[in-house]
């Protein structure tokens, strides 16, 4: 039996299988598709080496058409608008061209990373992922949009309506003005303000503001568990996460970004080097901000269902994940440009695009919180308190008295810095392992002196078998 | 300026991601810590118990593993250890074997995904439970092979196994015994010596040897408490008296005691499982029994050691083809009802963990 379909596809019915299962007959390759492939491969590598080239022989040295500093073509672009127009139409213009970049690059985002998340969480776990919709699946988080958006909303009974419609939108507005200070080239920041730190740490607590409204209006004790914790976690973690970037500031003698990673650029020296406890802080203390594994106890889904998003449904709850898809995103992007050099790479940065360079940062501290999700159990709230008040903050204010002085001798120094920089560097990781080590000795942990493993009986028995096994008599 | 909190309740259930099925916890909770829990269980009530009564049997086999669906290989044979000792039927002694080699696959696959969903209640999120359902995979997979079916095998019969496994099946179960041992030590690495781990199970829901047998616990339960007590030592059905294995025995009875337990009986069945079919014989799996069996008038209780515990059928016959009387002791329902002292005083956090080192099944609590 043959079908006739409207489609190019034949469909082979062999008797064997009397109904249902039906073999279907894979559709020709595409005539010349590999020679496309081939040629298109070859026109890029040819691209490459010209741009290579282009590089090398110095042709694109600080002129407008340097695509490694996107920011020189818009100060051209000003520099021509001054010439004819009142200044205002440049500073409108260029605002717009650089809001418009971070939207759409929030945008990517959104759009892209669900799909590498998924697929990166079901590598780890021995799954193959969602490889079903376009290529590769990577279409999967559009349709998933698309599904939530045609979704009832459902508002819960006792709900305050208007603060329970609010947060959705509120949790995005933090997300957008945190990526405008991100350096991602020496020219190229949207608001290179000289207060940069400042604005991020300010910044970056709003959204607990809008989540706790969430958690609050929904009326459901699961939400308002999830809500307190949240608030809970950010009082306590945004202390040491603020002692971590004093070190920083101090170091770098300021609070701008660009100038944090002009200094690290020019020192060769990335922070994370230099103060490897700081780069701890501020990692753990961001994921706990983010309600990220290991500490992702505001949604903990095995005790509190969703936490303060459990009542939204729809497209409402998939804004709360698209921010924080987004807010995971832009903590790379933070942790990199602090710690991690930012956009610069020890001289790479004159051939590679710089964000290019950042990018691929972002991308490996993403890969890395991915990494956390899948293996790290979650702790409990108590535990995570104790280890913000306990542990982090004690220890981030000696390491930030060590830093003070540090930087106080390195203001003295007139030689370039790099010698007392690796001494600091030496000095600043063995400090930060001596401080981990007896500070938790001091705290009570130690590690190993209890037996894991069950004892092997070879008999059976009752409770005085029991007590023997216990070594009572 | 005084204040003051108000407790409140919070339904934990019947839908909710860690009751494990349809499960209801009603929690008084003083902000974050439990001042009183009531467990209300009846909404997977499907009767059996009653709808046995109806049937011969023969016909009540498919009950059983319908009861715990992750063990249906340990509760057809607990049910059908019943039926024999009240009707007197002789079992060949290749079926004998049979039957322990799958019981003991069946406790490997339980203990796989008690143990992952333990680790996937304590918030890893999902890593450990997929990686232990590899194993679960190919156990169901040789599972398939011989019965045809996954979960509910329907396997054990009055009088020996349904079939004898096909000759793909020992290479298959010997790969999976190879990959085993370093498959726990792999889970070991990985669980065991981490942090978070640690300290999300050490001291929840610890229950000592005394409150244990107070509390009739049975299984990896009650040995984690301390407790060395296995039917198959204490006494044996099938052949397991002529097995060679240890039992593994806690010291604190909390949940990280209870899961590494429960690791090394996966280790423990597989020298079992080793033995057995080293041992085997050849000859009939099965003994033919009357199409509608009818035993003398009279009672009578076969306990297994299943992989939750104590799992004890209870039947009586009044000489008719029927069972007058059907019962099961089910051991997750007898486990859970000491979640009352675990999680009173605890967070809500700790009695998820607690609850999750219990390793309930729904479907045999309720039957």
């Amino acid at each position: 039996m043959r079908l006739r379909l409207p489609f190019d596809t034949q469909i082979d019915a062999p008797s064997r299988f009397p109904t249902g299962i039906r073999q279907v007959i894979a559709r020709p390759p595409i005539p010349g598709l590999k020679l496309a492939f081939i040629v298109l491969n070859v026109i890029g590598l040819g691209l490459n080496v010209a741009i290579g080239f282009v590089v090398a022989s110095g042709a694109l040295d600080d002129e407008w058409y340097d695509f490694r500093d996107l920011g020189l073509a818009v100060g051209q672009l000003r520099e021509g608008l001054d010439d004819r127009f009142d200044p205002a139409v440049s500073y409108v213009v260029t605002m717009l061209i650089g809001g418009v970049g971070i939207l759409s690059l929030i945008g990517v985002i959104l759009i892209l990373l669900p799909w590498v998340e998924r697929r990166l969480l079901a590598r780890f776990q021995v799954r193959r992922g969602p490889n079903r919709v376009g290529p590769f699946g990577l279409l999967q988080p559009l349709a998933d949009a698309f599904k939530l958006m045609q979704k009832e909303t459902v508002v819960p009974r006792g709900a305050d309506r208007f603060i329970y419609f609010l947060p959705p939108v509120l949790v995005f507005i933090p997300l957008m003005l945190v990526w405008g200070v991100v350096p991602w080239a020496p020219n190229m920041t949207y608001v290179d303000t000289n207060v940069g730190v400042l604005y991020l740490i300010a910044v970056g607590s709003l959204s607990t503001l809008a989540i706790f409204l969430a958690g609050w209006s929904s009326n459901n004790h699961y939400a308002l568990l999830g809500a307190m914790r949240t608030v809970a976690m950010m009082i306590s973690y945004e202390i040491p996460l603020s002692i971590s970037l004093l070190a920083v500031v101090l170091l770098a003698r300021s609070m701008q970004l660009s100038e944090i990673v002009a200094w690290q650029a020019d020192h060769h020296a990335w922070f994370a080097f230099l103060m490897p406890f700081g780069l701890f802080t501020f990692f753990f203390s961001s994921t706990a901000e983010l309600n990220r594994t290991p500490n992702d106890i505001a949604e903990a889904e095995s005790e509190i269902v969703a936490g303060f998003h459990t009542e939204y449904s729809g497209m409402k709850a998939g804004l709360y994940l698209a921010v924080e898809l987004g807010h995971a995103v832009a903590t790379g992007a933070f942790v990199s440009t602090l710690f991690l050099g930012g956009w610069s790479m020890f001289g790479l940065e004159q051939w590679v695009p710089p964000y290019v360079i950042l990018g691929v940062k972002i991308g490996l501290i993403y890969f890395v919180l991915v990494w956390l999700r899948s293996t790290l159990p979650r702790f409990r709230l108590d535990q995570l308190m104790a280890f913000a008040w306990k542990f982090l903050i004690p220890l981030s204010i000696i390491y930030v008295l060590v830093v003070a002085v540090e930087a106080s001798i390195f203001a003295r120094w007139d030689v370039p810095g790099l010698i007392p920089l690796a001494a600091y560097a030496v000095f600043n990781t063995a400090l930060a392992w001596v401080l981990v080590r007896r500070w938790s000795g001091l705290m009570g942990y130690h590690p190993g002196s209890e037996p894991l493993r069950p004892v092997m009986a070879t008999g059976v028995g009752g409770l005085r078998a029991a007590r023997q096994l216990r070594g009572e008599a | 300026m005084t204040t003051a909190t108000d407790p409140y309740v919070l339904n934990i259930g019947p839908q909710h991601p860690s009751t494990h099925g349809v499960f209801r916890l009603r929690v008084v909770m003083d902000g974050e810590r439990i001042q009183d829990v009531e467990m209300i269980v009846g909404y997977l009530h499907r009767s059996m118990e009653k709808l046995a009564e109806e049937r011969t049997f023969t016909q009540n086999i498919p009950f059983t593993d319908r009861a715990d669906y992750l063990a249906g290989m340990s509760n057809n044979l607990g049910y059908v250890l019943a039926c024999e000792l009240l009707s007197g039927v002789e079992v060949p002694e290749r079926a004998q074997y049979l039957r322990v080699i799958f019981a003991e696959l069946q406790r490997i696959a339980s203990h796989a995904m008690a143990n992952g969903q333990l680790v996937s209640d304590a918030g890893a999120w999902q890593t450990p439970l997929l990686y232990m359902w590899r194993e679960r995979e190919k156990i169901l997979d040789l599972f398939e092979m011989t019965c045809g079916a996954r979960l509910t095998t329907n396997y054990m019969r009055i009088g020996g196994v349904a079939f004898d496994p096909p000759p793909e099946f020992y290479p298959a179960v010997n790969q999976l015994l190879e990959e085993l041992p370093d498959r726990i030590e792999e889970y070991y690495r990985l669980l065991i010596d981490n942090e978070i781990f640690l300290a999300r199970t050490t001291g929840v829901g610890a229950i000592t040897a005394e409150d244990a047998i107070n509390g009739s616990l049975t299984g990896p339960m009650l040995r984690a408490s301390g407790v060395p007590w296995d039917l198959r030592k204490a006494e044996p059905y099938c052949v397991y008296d002529r097995m060679e294995f240890d039992i593994p025995v806690g010291r604190h009875g909390d949940a990280h005691d209870r899961f590494t337990v429960r690791m090394e009986e996966v280790k423990q069945s597989v020298r079992i499982i080793r033995q057995a079919l080293d041992e085997m014989p050849s000859g009939a799996h099965k003994t033919e029994i009357p199409l509608a069996l009818r035993p003398e008038p009279g009672e009578a209780y076969a306990r297994v050691e299943g992989p939750r515990g104590e799992l004890g059928f209870y039947v009586v016959s009044d000489g008719g083809p029927a069972p007058y009387r059907f019962h099961v002791r089910a051991p997750s329902l007898i486990n859970l009802s000491l979640l009352r002292e675990m999680a009173i005083g605890a967070s809500l956090p700790d009695a998820v963990v607690a609850l999750g080192s219990i390793d309930i099944v729904v479907g045999e609590i309720d039957r």
